[in-house]
């Protein structure tokens, strides 16, 4: 072997491991900025105040860590919040993902009249945004809110109010989401759990419904995402602390208080955010595994 | 179970899925419904399933009306070719799933499903999830499925076409065997003729989701009622040649360009004053001879039995099935001799037979 040969591959070696080393360095160099981002929330968190990424103490000198920016975790109303972002997350989940699974059903495997105009129409209403619905919304959570019984739980200033407007606003998604996975799905095995003897409802509860868990698993993320971190509809619907949830109450936090404690906003912030990664830990999996096998051909 | 069909017409708008179908199936028989994809086999099926409702016509088991029953009270057994095995459950729960739902006693259900599973020599796999199977178990289990309700229908929508060559011809003789064994009147569902022709007590040929024939399979292959049927049934197909049909000197006889084969007897009444019709023959029923209609050797095509020679004869080609040991090549000079009783005369504006 001579030496130019030699060079030659070693140049091309390089160049191919340069080249596979290509889109992880632009991938990280593109999301450098939200980890710095998200790295400079932490630290905050625990420091007194911050130049760049660095913590300092009130004088400018490195150093100053401090927990007093968690200190929020003793009062009440946050804990309050919490639980009421959480009911507004969990009502969210709940109700989308049972009406939207019984709907989107019958929407891919049911023929009756008026299906396509209701598909369209799903579709249409999703376009609209909530903002130009808030003050229609308002009169209908007043209105129930005057009914006996039911009022008192999902009318005009409750966490339920909210949850209702919530799941409203965020069904036609879920509908056409889980519309498409039951598409997905063979005729075959429905058919042959009917002529097993299930009936229709059953076939759907424990045929269906168990090759769709992916699918539904995913709309879950999302609605307790969107329920957690909603903010417009519990802003205009609630009033006072009783009824806040996170959001609006760090709201009041950055909007209360002085430039200051922008650490102690963060704290809040991160506080709220982790939930969030603690859910995605726990569902991701549910959402990779999807049941192969035991069918072939169909559609 | 007897199951009738009577005029069992199915429609989506202008779309014709099946046109009025009327057949009789007794009580303990094996039929097929044979035709190409798209002939309104499936849907009959479906139909007599309970799946589809019919747009007309009526569905009898037993003499008792069933078309507005339920699938679920219709006590039949259903094996689709996808097998649509529940791919959450393992195989005990697949199997005993029917079972759990007619709310068999826990015992009665394992006893059941382990006598269905060891009957079907998957015994073994019952815990094991379907993707976890090849394709011959799952088939397996879904012929399971089927069968451990004890229904008094076995429906099949073409459960082979999804398993290899060798698969399919021991599946092919197993399931003939349980139906035999079992006595479960059944219905099977295939494209294949070959699958319906070994299977089947009788066939019955759909096309264009009209009933064409439904007969025993040696009547379907020896005397085919319609054009199509006689071109469907058989392997190799039958050779079809435009003839005249000529009387000279009180003789009668076919004649195409550069080949003439007297009528015999049994046929001369029926196809005498015809003219201009269609010959059909097997390519068995041609025999290379050392004189007759004289042809050129097309090509060769060894089948390892036999050979398939396609012989040209003017325009016209021909497929006759000959010795290997004629060792015959490209080009050769053969003279056919076409057996005159086994002939199919049809009338080429009806396409039925002119035989029957």
């Amino acid at each position: 072997m001579t030496p130019t040969t030699f060079e030659t591959e070693q140049t091309y070696g390089l160049r191919k491991s340069l080249s596979r080393a290509i889109p992880y360095i632009l991938l990280t160099i593109s999301i450098l900025p939200i980890i710095i981002g998200y790295a400079w929330i932490f630290i905050a968190t625990f420091s007194v105040r911050t130049e760049g990424l660095i913590p300092k103490d009130a004088h400018g000198n490195i150093g100053g860590l401090t927990l007093q920016n968690w200190s929020f975790l003793h009062n009440p109303e946050v804990w309050n919040a919490t639980l009421n972002s959480f009911g507004i997350a969990v009502g969210m989940v709940v109700g989308v993902g049972f009406l939207s699974s019984l709907t989107g059903y019958a929407l891919a495997r049911m023929n009756f009249a008026g299906r396509k105009g209701f598909l369209g129409t799903t579709l249409l209403l999703h376009a609209f945004r909530p903002e130009m619905l808030l003050i229609a919304i308002f009169q209908v959570l007043l209105f129930i809110g005057g009914i006996p019984l039911i009022g008192d739980w999902v009318g005009f200033n409750t966490v339920g109010g909210v949850a209702l407007v919530m799941i409203t606003l965020d069904l036609p998604l879920g509908v056409w989401l889980m519309k498409g996975f039951f598409d997905n799905l063979s005729w075959d095995m429905e058919r042959a759990a009917l002529i097993d003897g299930a009936s229709r409802f059953r076939v759907w509860w424990e045929i269906i419904l168990p090759q769709i868990k992916p699918g539904l698993a995913a709309l879950s993320i999302f609605t307790f995402i969107t329920g957690w971190n909603a903010y417009l509809i519990p802003f205009t619907f609630t009033i006072g602390s009783k009824v806040a949830n996170l959001p609006v109450l760090l709201n009041r936090f950055s909007g209360d208080t002085s430039l200051g404690s922008w650490n102690e906003v963060a704290a809040l912030g991160l506080f709220q955010l982790v939930p969030i990664l603690v859910f995605f830990i726990f569902t991701q999996e549910a959402l990779l595994n999807i049941y192969g096998g035991g069918s072939k051909g169909g559609a | 179970m007897k199951v009738a069909l009577d005029n069992l017409t199915k429609k989506w708008g202008t779309v014709v899925g099946a046109d009025s179908i009327t057949l009789n199936i007794n009580d303990g028989e094996f039929i097929a419904f044979l035709g190409p994809s798209g002939c309104g086999k499936t849907t009959t099926l479906l139909m007599v399933a309970g799946i589809y409702k019919p747009t007309a016509g009526y569905i009898r088991f037993d003499d008792y009306m069933v078309n507005h029953m339920a699938p679920k009270d219709r006590n039949i057994g259903m094996v689709f070719q996808s097998y649509a095995l529940y791919p959450h459950m393992d195989v005990f729960k697949n199997i005993s799933y029917p079972l759990k739902l007619k709310k068999i006693p826990a015992k009665e259900l394992k006893e059941r499903t382990r006598k269905i599973a060891d009957m079907m020599g998957i015994g073994h796999l019952l815990d094991r999830k379907p993707a976890q199977l090849s394709g011959g178990q799952q088939q397996r289990v879904a012929l399971g499925r089927a069968l451990v309700k004890e229904p008094g229908l076995l429906l099949f929508d073409e459960p082979l076409s999804n398993l290899d060559a060798r698969l399919r011809l021991s599946m092919r003789s197993e399931i003939k065997r349980l139906q035999l064994e079992l006595g479960i009147t059944s219905i099977y569902v295939t494209h294949d003729q070959v699958e319906a022709m070994t299977m089947a007590d009788r066939v019955a040929v759909i096309q264009s989701g009209r009933l064409q024939a439904f007969a025993p399979p040696d009547e379907l292959y020896d005397r085919p009622q319609t054009l199509f049927i006689a071109g469907f049934v058989g392997n190799p197909p039958m050779n079809f040649i435009t003839v005249d049909i000529l009387h000279e000197n009180g003789l009668f006889s076919a004649r195409a360009p550069g080949l003439t084969m007297p009528l015999s007897a049994g046929h001369t009444d029926k196809v005498a004053e015809k003219g201009r019709v269609i010959m059909g023959i097997r390519p068995e029923d041609i025999t290379i001879a050392n004189e007759g209609a004289a042809g050129e050797v097309y090509i060769v095509e060894p089948l390892g039995r036999d050979d398939l020679i396609d012989v040209k004869i003017g325009d016209l080609h021909v497929h006759v099935l000959a010795d290997p040991e004629m060792s015959l090549k490209m080009g050769d000079t053969v003279n056919l001799q076409f057996n005159a009783n086994k002939v199919q005369f049809f009338d080429p504006e009806t396409e039925r037979s002119l035989l029957w």
